[in-house]
């Protein structure tokens, strides 16, 4: 059972590698490992969330893995604890459903794909479970590596053009990442996470800036992964050109960046840091409403329904930044509830579009935005009122359940777990000690980001709706798309997760509340890695 | 030795930021790879410079941190070397690709090369 951490990593290497040689000319053999692979991955993940949540008596565990039982400061560590062991948990789902969603038509459009899709796997898993700065930009670069490939699959002038831009900025950054690192080691003489953590508070004044400029860079290069303003321009425009499998993983992958601001901000900047305490927080927390406001505004003016998606990726993206920069305990159990939250129906929603667009004009939607701008849409209203009671096809239905259902995740409205995520958030930017205890003051940043929060619901409801009813009720003459059940499944298993999250939000928000905690209060953590030396 | 090296690495990182800022796609991929330069240098000056000592521990002597050099940063470099070049490799597909598809060389796929 101890090995589990490590199994998250090394199964996917393992399959992906056997795929590439594999012959295979139908592709089944690869699809079947594919599947396989990740359906023990989310059983594996479960499990450790499991023992994070449960284990030690009830107390929650983290448990350290240490590669070839190395002292934790010199050998490589693998860390699981509470929001790790959910990440890993909302990685595998989303994997799975976007394996399946691909079984259908999308990987036989390019060669490599199950190979590409299992490292990318291997690379969200091992960046969410290091315990090592370095090992962390590996991770970062495996997790890259496999998304060029994947960004690019199914080819076409589009995908290059915005792969070649995605992939430019990408290696920016990770020379960003690597500028920062390396600054911290050359200040605290150690990259493993606890260590640093633990040496931070007797770094001398002298070298101080030193560390919190390296520390800075390196944010920036989690930053650009996370899209926040003014380094997310790439990030829409990425996301609506790859296909729709490529991009339900790859609302992962911007969360990755967010998992390691919020990791590294809390346990290296604690308040045992010294003089460090909360470094960046204020600039992340500025930098998420700004997110939050840009991403709001390209909802709002986006004519197209990947473009939507893309930036809904952006409003989530600030959302939870800047519920990381506001560091009250409440408010991070919050964010973490709508990280699930908005993990799960962006990934959905990038789904479902590609089966709403099935079978209509490319320009569609442009087109029929810029006839309403002009007031010259629905002119030919007027000839179908004599057809009342025509009978809405089970496949529009399922579809547009589907949509609201999203509209309603994304936009954070009752009755489903967006509402709670938003809730939870706001009740605690404004009762920091819980409902009915001292009426505290609420900060200026505080008063932004409640603000932020309901005009960016506002925004995504406008924004949804007009979507929604140009592709579902618009009386353009269109076919029925044809959709498969393969297809159709895994968007309604993200649905219903988040249906799920929404019944049981109660035991979710106890164990997003414990890891919130944890993350507060990070002595544990840094006792658990270091401590226990053989 | 100091200022040669923070010479050099400025001197890679300017013309590298420069090269990025381009239109051109060969232009670019210079660009990141002087770049990458300069932050391997970077990396590397990071272990600070005993001139002349050894990386690993001669045989009968005890670890004496001074005498040493530090073969952390050393290691970094390597991975991050190989790493820099693998990613760099992949983007000249990507770049040839974009190259037959749009039939320029702009980052932007507009135009034919000027």
């Amino acid at each position: 059972m101890q090995h589990l951490g490590i199994a998250s990593i090394i199964l996917p290497l393992l399959v992906g590698a056997i795929m590439i040689p594999l012959e295979d000319q139908k592709g089944h053999w690869r699809a079947a490992l594919g599947i396989t692979s990740t359906v023990l991955l989310l059983a594996i993940a479960i499990t450790l969330a499991w023992q994070a949540h449960l284990g030690g008596g009830g107390e929650g565990l983290v448990s350290v893995y240490r590669l070839g039982n190395w002292p934790a400061i010199f050998g490589i560590v693998l860390v699981v604890d509470r929001l790790s062991a959910l990440m890993l948990v909302l990685t595998a789902v989303l994997g799975l459903s976007s394996l399946v969603f691909s079984l259908a038509r999308w990987q036989r459009m390019g060669a490599h794909f199950h190979a590409l899709f299992q490292f990318q796997l291997m690379g969200l898993n091992g960046a969410f479970l290091t315990g090592d700065l370095f090992n962390l930009f590996v991770f970062f670069e495996v997790l890259l590596a496999a998304s060029y490939g994947l960004a690019l699959h199914g080819s076409g002038v589009a995908r290059v053009k915005a792969g070649l831009h995605y992939i430019a900025i990408n290696l920016a950054a990770s020379l960003l990442f690597l500028i920062g690192v390396s600054m911290i080691y050359g200040v605290a003489g150690t990259l493993n996470m606890a260590d640093l953590a633990a040496r931070i508070p007797e770094i001398p004044l002298e070298n101080r800036p030193l560390l919190e400029a390296g520390a800075g860079i390196l944010g920036l290069a989690f930053l650009v992964k996370a899209g926040m303003w003014p380094l997310g321009f790439w990030l829409p425009r990425t996301y609506s050109a790859v296909s729709p499998p490529a991009a339900a993983i790859f609302s992962m992958m911007s969360k990755v960046g967010v998992y390691a601001i919020l990791r590294l901000s809390l346990l290296l900047f604690s308040n045992d840091a010294g003089d460090s305490v909360g470094f960046g927080g204020t600039w992340i927390l500025a930098g998420g409403i700004l997110t939050i406001g840009f991403g709001a505004v390209s909802v709002l003016a986006t004519q197209d329904l990947s473009r939507l998606a893309g930036a809904s990726v952006l409003i989530s993206s600030g959302t939870l930044l800047a519920a990381v920069g506001a560091e009250q305990v409440a408010v991070t159990s919050g964010a973490l509830f709508y990280l699930a939250t908005s993990a799960l129906s962006i990934g959905a929603l990038f789904l479902l579009i590609e089966l709403l667009e099935r079978g209509r004009d490319v320009g569609a939607d442009v087109l029929a935005v810029t006839l309403e701008a002009f007031g010259d849409g629905d002119d030919d209203d007027d000839d179908e009122t004599d057809e009342i009671g025509v009978a809405i096809p089970a496949t529009m239905a399922v579809l547009g359940l589907s949509f609201l259902c999203c509209a309603l995740l994304l936009a954070g409205l009752p009755p489903l777990s967006g509402f709670v995520a938003k809730f939870a958030m706001l009740s605690g930017i404004l009762n920091p000690e819980g409902l009915g205890g001292r009426v505290a003051s609420v900060s200026p940043g505080g008063w932004a980001l409640l603000v932020a929060l309901v005009l960016s619901g506002l925004a995504t409801v406008l924004a949804m709706t007009r979507a929604g009813i140009r592709s579902l009720w618009a009386t353009s003459s269109r076919s029925v798309p044809r959709v498969g059940v393969i297809e159709i499944a895994p968007v309604l298993l993200l649905l219903s997760l988040c249906v799920g999250m929404t019944i049981g939000a109660g035991p979710m928000l106890r164990y997003t509340h414990a890891a919130a905690e944890a993350l507060h209060a990070p002595r544990d953590y840094i006792r658990n890695v270091i401590g226990q030396n053989p | 030795m100091e200022l040669i090296l923070a010479l050099a690495i400025g001197v890679l990182g300017g013309s590298g930021v420069w090269l990025l800022m381009r239109p051109r796609t060969f232009q670019l991929i210079i660009g990141l790879s002087l770049l990458s330069y300069a932050v391997n240098l970077f990396i590397f000056s990071m272990g600070r410079f005993p001139v002349g000592a050894p990386p690993v521990l001669a045989p009968g002597t005890s670890g004496d941190p001074a005498v040493f050099a530090d073969p952390l940063p050393q290691a970094l470099v390597l991975t991050a070397i190989v790493i820099g070049f693998a990613t760099t490799a992949l983007f000249l597909v990507v770049m040839l690709a974009a190259r037959g598809l749009t039939g320029g060389d702009h980052v932007d796929g507009k135009g034919r090369g000027s």
